[in-house]
C-alpha cells in the first residue's frame, strides 16, 4: 500500500516514538549504562513528538485508511500525554534510585503507553481505541509494580491489573454491540447512523457498556475503588502519570468516540454521565479531607476532578468538549507539579508522605514550598491559576446546556475541596516542623517542577486563546 | 433451517454477566483472572455471531484483536500474580490489604 507523503508528515509523532522505543530497547539490551541514557534520549524523544504534534496541530487529516486522524484536537492531546511523559521522566532520573526501580525498562514502558495515549486521541475507528486503550493499559500495569521486591507495588499492580482488565471486558463486550447494531466499527459510519438508532436496544447497551468501562479508566465514583490504592501503592511519580496520562487519555477516546453522541438533540446519556459526575464530585472532595497521605490524598482529588470534567461531556456542547480539553491541559501540568514536589520531598522506602511531613516546608525549602501552594491553589481552582478557567469553561458549558443545577454542585463541591488543599499550605507556612529529614538536591527533579509551574502560569494567563484554538477545531 | 441470531446473543449475555459475577463474588486472584476471560471471550462469540449474521468480515478480525490482548495481559496479569505470591504467599485478594482495599 503507497501512502502520500502528507500521510507520513501526519504520522510523524507516532513514527518518531515507535522508533524511539526499537531504539530504547537495543541501548536497553546492549548498554550497561542503560539506566542513565534511557531518561534523556526518552525526554529527547517526547519532546519532538509532543513540539512537531504542536506545530501541525493545524494540518487536519484523516489517514491510514480512515483509521487515524490527525490535527486539531487529537494533536493538543498527543502534545499535553508527549509533555506529560517528558515530565515524569524528568521527574524520575533521581526518584527511581530512592524508589528502587533502577531499570531502564521503566523508561521504554513509559515510551510505549503513550503511544497507545496517542492512538486513542486521534482513533477514528474502534480498532484504534481498543488497542491503544490495551497498549497503555498493559504498560501500566507492569509500570504500577516497577519495584517487584516491594508489596506495596505488587499489590498496586494486582489491583489495577484485575479492575483494569474488568474493565477491557465492558469495553469490548460494548464494542462488540455497537458493532452489531451499527454494522461497522468506523466512527464515521456510527456517529451518521446515530439518529436512526437512538431507540436500538442493542446500540444503547453498547454504549453504556463502554461508557462504564471508561469510566473506570477515568477513575469516576462507582468505579473509583482502584485509584487510590494504586497511586499509594506505585512509585509517585508513575502514580502522576496514571492520574494525568491515563485520564486524559480515556477522556480523548470519549471524546474522539462519543462526542457527537453526546451533542445530538436528545442526549440520553446525560442521566448516567450526571449522576457519576455527581457522585465522583462529592465523594472525592469530602473523602480527600480525611486522608492522611497525601498520595491518597491527590488520588481523592483526582476522583473529584474526573467529576468536574464529565460535567462537560454531560453538557454534550461544543463549550463541554473544548472545555474538558482545556481542563485536562490545566489538570496534567498542574497535578503532574504536584505529584513532583511529592516526589522530591518523599524519603527513601516512601516515607515522608504523611501530611504532617509538610510541616513548615517554607523554611526548610522555601522554594518548594511556593511551587506546592501554587498548584495546591491551581488544583483548589482559585484564579488566576490554569485551574479556575479549566472549572470556569466546563461549567459555563454546563449552563449553556441548561443543565445549571450540575454547575452548582460543581461550585459547591470545589469550595468543599478548597479546604484539603489550603490545609497543606497552611501546614507548610503556618506550623512547625515536627520530623527532622533533610530533602535530597534534584536538579533534573527541581527543572521538571519547574517547567509545570511555567505552564500552569501560562495557562493562566493566556487562557482565551488556547480556549479559541480548542473551539475552532470543533466547529 | 438457520439458528436464530438470539440464541447465540443470549448466551454470549448469560457468559458475561457470568464472568461479572465471578470478578465480583469470587476472592482467588486467578479465578478472578479466569472470570475476565470469560467476559472477553462473550464479547468474542458476540463479534464472531453478528459479524456472520450481517456478513461482514470486520468482527471476525476484531476477534483476533481481542484474542492477542488478550494474551498479553495474561502474561503481564500472571507475572505480577506471581511476583505477588513470591512476596506474600497467598491468592487471596482479601488478604492482600496492606492499602486499603
Amino acid at each position: 500500500m503507497l501512502y502520500s507523503i502528507e500521510e507520513f508528515y501526519s504520522i510523524l509523532p507516532f513514527i518518531i516514538l515507535s522508533t524511539g522505543i526499537l531504539i530504547s530497547v537495543l541501548i536497553e539490551m546492549y548498554s550497561s549504562k542503560s539506566e542513565k541514557i534511557l531518561p534523556w534520549f526518552s525526554i529527547i524523544i517526547f519532546s519532538a513528538a509532543g513540539f512537531y504534534s504542536l506545530l501541525t496541530v493545524n494540518s487536519m487529516s484523516v489517514i491510514m485508511q480512515g483509521m487515524l486522524q490527525t490535527g486539531g484536537i487529537p494533536n493538543i492531546f498527543h502534545f499535553v500525554f508527549n509533555f506529560g511523559a517528558a515530565i515524569t521522566c524528568l521527574l524520575s532520573v533521581d526518584y527511581i534510585k530512592k524508589y528502587g526501580a533502577f531499570f531502564g525498562e521503566y523508561y521504554i514502558l513509559i515510551q510505549i503507553s503513550v503511544l497507545g495515549m496517542m492512538c486513542m486521541a486521534g482513533a477514528k475507528d474502534l480498532f484504534m481505541i481498543f488497542i491503544g486503550l490495551e497498549v497503555m493499559s498493559v504498560s501500566f500495569y507492569a509500570l504500577a509494580g516497577m519495584n517487584r521486591k516491594r508489596l506495596n507495588a505488587n499489590e498496586a499492580s494486582l489491583k489495577y491489573f484485575l479492575l483494569g482488565a474488568f474493565a477491557t471486558g465492558f469495553v469490548v463486550y460494548g464494542i462488540a454491540l455497537i458493532y452489531g447494531a451499527a454494522h461497522s466499527t468506523s466512527i464515521d459510519v456510527i456517529t451518521a447512523s446515530f439518529p436512526a438508532m437512538s431507540g436500538n436496544v442493542i446500540f444503547l447497551a453498547g454504549v453504556l457498556l463502554f461508557l462504564i468501562g471508561f469510566s473506570f479508566k477515568i477513575a469516576a465514583f462507582p468505579f473509583h475503588m482502584w485509584v487510590p490504592d494504586v497511586y499509594q501503592g506505585s512509585a509517585t511519580t508513575i502514580a502522576g502519570l496514571f492520574s494525568t496520562g491515563g485520564k486524559a487519555a480515556a477522556f480523548s477516546a470519549i471524546i474522539a468516540s462519543l462526542a457527537p453522541l453526546f451533542a445530538g438533540s436528545v442526549h440520553v446519556f446525560m442521566p448516567y454521565l450526571a449522576v457519576i459526575s455527581v457522585l465522583s464530585m462529592l465523594f472525592g472532595s469530602i473523602v480527600a479531607i480525611s486522608q492522611n497521605n497525601i498520595k491518597r490524598m491527590l488520588a481523592y482529588s483526582s476522583i473529584a476532578h474526573a467529576g468536574y470534567m464529565i460535567i462537560g461531556l454531560a453538557a454534550g456542547n461544543h463549550a463541554g468538549i473544548a472545555g474538558i480539553v482545556f481542563y485536562l491541559t490545566a489538570y496534567t501540568f498542574m497535578n503532574l507539579g504536584a505529584f513532583g514536589i511529592v516526589s522530591l520531598i518523599e524519603g527513601n522506602g516512601e516515607t515522608n508522605l504523611d501530611l504532617n511531613s509538610y510541616a513548615g516546608l517554607s523554611e526548610k525549602n522555601p522554594m518548594l514550598a511556593l511551587l506546592l501552594s501554587v498548584f495546591m491553589f491551581a488544583l483548589a481552582g482559585l484564579p488566576p491559576f490554569a485551574g479556575f478557567f479549566g472549572k470556569y469553561y466546563v461549567f459555563i458549558s454546563a449552563v449553556k446546556g441548561n443543565i445549571t443545577w450540575l454547575a452548582i454542585v460543581g461550585v459547591i463541591s470545589s469550595a468543599i475541596s478548597v479546604y484539603f488543599y489550603i490545609r497543606i499550605v497552611v501546614l507548610m507556612y503556618f506550623r512547625d516542623s515536627q520530623s527532622g529529614f533533610t530533602i535530597k538536591n534534584s536538579s533534573a527533579g527541581m527543572l521538571a517542577v519547574i517547567i509545570s509551574f511555567m505552564l500552569v502560569i501560562l495557562l493562566g494567563i493566556i487562557p482565551g486563546s488556547v480556549i479559541n484554538l480548542i473551539s475552532s477545531f470543533l466547529n | 433451517m438457520h439458528v436464530p441470531i438470539e440464541y447465540f446473543l443470549v448466551l454470549s449475555a448469560f457468559m458475561f454477566i457470568t464472568g461479572v459475577a465471578g470478578v465480583l463474588t469470587r476472592r482467588n486472584a486467578i479465578v478472578i483472572f479466569m472470570s475476565v476471560e470469560l467476559m472477553l471471550n462473550s464479547a468474542n462469540l458476540t463479534l464472531v455471531t453478528f459479524s456472520s449474521y450481517i456478513g461482514n468480515p470486520v468482527g471476525q478480525l476484531f476477534v483476533f484483536f481481542v484474542m492477542t490482548v488478550a494474551a498479553a495481559e495474561a502474561a503481564v496479569g500472571l507475572a505480577i500474580i506471581i511476583a505477588l505470591f513470591r512476596n506474600k504467599q497467598t491468592m487471596n485478594v482479601d488478604e492482600i490489604n496492606i492499602l486499603k482495599w
